[in-house]
């Protein structure tokens, strides 16, 4: 593994962990609020925020793109909560109707809009780009201190970096209150803490996470990182804080796995062609999830094995 | 039942009375309430309230299913946002007064496959001590160890607390409360499902809490357990019926207002004649 490796695996693998430890980390918090479903309204509602983002700017640059995006997220989960108050109806239907309309609107504009000699499509927005962000300049692992192949390191990489560490940070600091509201909402509330703003705040990290891998990696991983690493630690531990970090080994474990399987994995068999890296990754979250779900040591909960003595 | 109106015109209608009542509530008082109108949708859950709860007593809120018994006690926390109202905590708005107040909700609302342990549990009682940022020290622990014991829950600190049985769970939420060392302990329906033992050792507890110069308030289901357990009744459905010592407001006539025909003539004056003396 030398120069080859780094110039066309490492910032793209790299990127793929950042993202899927971003979508990880606050997928811990919406599976336990039975929102899990949340990271995938956002992911999809993301489409029309680029696709609003670029009629408005007749750019594809990434920071119109960014804010479309998270404006679109933010709209999306306004409305999710406006349909669920309004409507009386139960959050994972009042999701289901935001996002779809939201995503086939996106669509629908897209197709109606000019955009067909900029690279923004309906395949880009699932897959995202992994493979193509590639480190150019780099001519092997002496490039780590190469100021000028440094510069050319693809701007999703600090993106991603910054988005990362932030969220990390943010799950460190609100660590008790998302302890203590996830588990009893009513008994936060009754100590001062603010319950509300911090499940609102819970999603728009999520969002900001959705957002920036979305440019990276396109909404699938995205979809898949939110739910499969988390609900496959739930699997492996009965311990809040073990949970997470499960959740962030089955994530890195799904980039690294994932993407090396699509680059290698179809020439082991004799194809020529590689298959989707983010694809790729998803489908491995899924078969960790799977097995977790056949052989994980917490997976007989609630109602099973209970211990009556003393009751 | 209360008036079906629109969320504005019950909170028009609430605020109406409001001058005609008398401002403060002493200052003694654990908790006291003006006015205190909550609703979730048309129809108000709780209606223009007034409430005083003494101090150094065990009072039940007793009324009817869906008479708002949970909701007044929710809303006076501020878990649940009022229409309108005022709140005092010993005299003093209720943002003021957090730390001494200690809460146990209803054990159904909880998610208890939620992956931690009774003794984490315990310990979210002393947020207020340690705050968001702070680290459990040593002592801490052993506090939250201790307010296990009292609860007969020593045994089971590291159980997942998806383990536990239905009256288990309720020590385990009780030795939460205990653990935020309040001067006023709210209960939501603590002995609801619960098994015999459980609810002996909880009452237990609450007259140590009591006889500690405590307040207890529970919202409490059981008529026939009213009159053993508490000192001081305040009867709820929607509007506020009636409430004073035991002895004198746990009558068959504020029972009739109370419950209308739900509860036969016979039933009421079993639970007002047969009750000891607390």
């Amino acid at each position: 593994m030398g120069a080859e490796f780094v110039q066309f695996s490492l910032t793209p693998i790299l990127i793929g962990v950042l993202a899927a430890i971003a979508c990880a980390l606050p997928g811990n918090f919406l599976i336990l609020r039975r929102q899990a479903l949340i990271g995938d309204a956002i992911s999809h509602v993301v489409l029309p925020g680029i696709v609003v983002a670029f009629l408005l700017t007749g750019t594809v640059a990434a920071i119109p793109m960014l804010i479309g995006a998270a404006a679109a997220a933010i709209v999306a989960v306004i409305l999710i909560e406006a349909v669920k108050r309004l409507g009386k109806i139960e959050p994972g239907a009042a999701m289901g109707v935001v996002f779809t309309t939201l995503f086939a609107g996106g669509v629908l504009l897209l197709e109606q809009s000019d955009t067909s000699n900029v690279h923004l499509d309906v395949e880009h927005a699932l897959m995202g780009n992994l493979e193509s962000l590639i480190w150019f300049r780099a001519s092997g692992w002496g490039s780590l201190l190469d100021p000028v192949a440094l510069a050319s390191l693809p701007p999703e990489l600090g993106r991603m970096a910054v988005v990362c560490l932030l969220i990390v940070a943010l799950t460190l600091v609100f660590w008790r209150w998302l302890k203590i509201a996830t588990f009893d909402e009513g008994f936060a509330r009754a100590l001062g803490i603010p319950a509300s703003a911090l499940g609102f705040g819970l999603v728009i990290t999520a969002a900001i996470a959705a957002v920036a891998a979305f440019d990276a990696v396109g909404s699938i991983i995205v979809i898949a990182m939110f739910i499969c690493p988390p609900a496959a630690a739930r699997l492996m531990t009965n311990r809040l804080g073990a949970q997470v970090w499960w959740s962030v080994g089955f994530a890195i474990l799904s980039a690294v796995l994932g993407y090396t399987l699509a680059g290698y994995g179809p020439l082991w068999f004799g194809s020529q062609n590689a298959v989707s890296a983010a694809g790729m990754i998803a489908a491995v979250s899924g078969v960790i999830l799977g097995l977790a779900s056949l052989y994980g040591p917490h997976r007989s909960r609630v109602g099973v094995g209970r211990d009556d003595a003393g009751a | 039942m209360g008036p079906r109106m629109t969320r504005s015109a019950v909170k028009i209608a609430a605020e109406d009375g409001q001058d005609l009542r008398a401002a403060m509530p002493p200052p003694d008082s654990p908790l006291a309430m003006r006015g205190m109108t909550v609703s979730y949708g048309e129809k108000p859950a709780v209606f223009s309230v007034d409430a005083t709860f003494p101090a150094r007593s065990m009072s039940a809120i007793i009324g009817p299913n869906g008479a708002g018994k949970s909701t007044l006690l929710k809303a006076s926390l501020g878990v649940i946002p009022r229409l309108s109202g005022e709140v005092w905590v010993f005299g003093k708005p209720l943002a003021q007064a957090r730390d001494r107040i200690a809460y146990v909700p209803q054990r159904a609302s909880v998610d208890w496959d939620f992956p931690t342990t009774v003794i984490d549990v315990v310990q979210m009682g002393l947020y207020r001590k340690v705050g968001l940022l702070g680290r459990l020290k040593g002592l801490m622990t052993a506090q939250a160890q201790a307010c296990l014991d009292r609860v007969g829950m020593a045994d089971f600190a590291h159980r997942q607390i998806g383990q536990l049985s239905g009256g288990q769970q309720q020590r385990v939420f009780l030795a939460r409360a205990l653990a935020q060392d309040a001067d006023l302990y709210l209960l939501d329906e603590p002995f609801a499902g619960v098994d015999a033992a459980t609810e002996r050792a909880i009452v237990d507890v609450l007259k140590l809490l009591k006889s500690e110069g405590k307040a207890v308030v529970a919202v409490h289901h059981d008529l026939s357990t009213v009159r053993d357990y508490f000192n001081y009744v305040f009867l709820i459905n929607v509007r506020r019926i009636a409430e004073g010592p035991a002895q004198t407001a746990f009558t068959a006539e504020n029972l009739n207002a109370t419950y209308g025909g739900r509860l036969s003539a016979t039933h009421i004056s079993e639970l007002t004649l047969s009750g000891g003396a607390a």
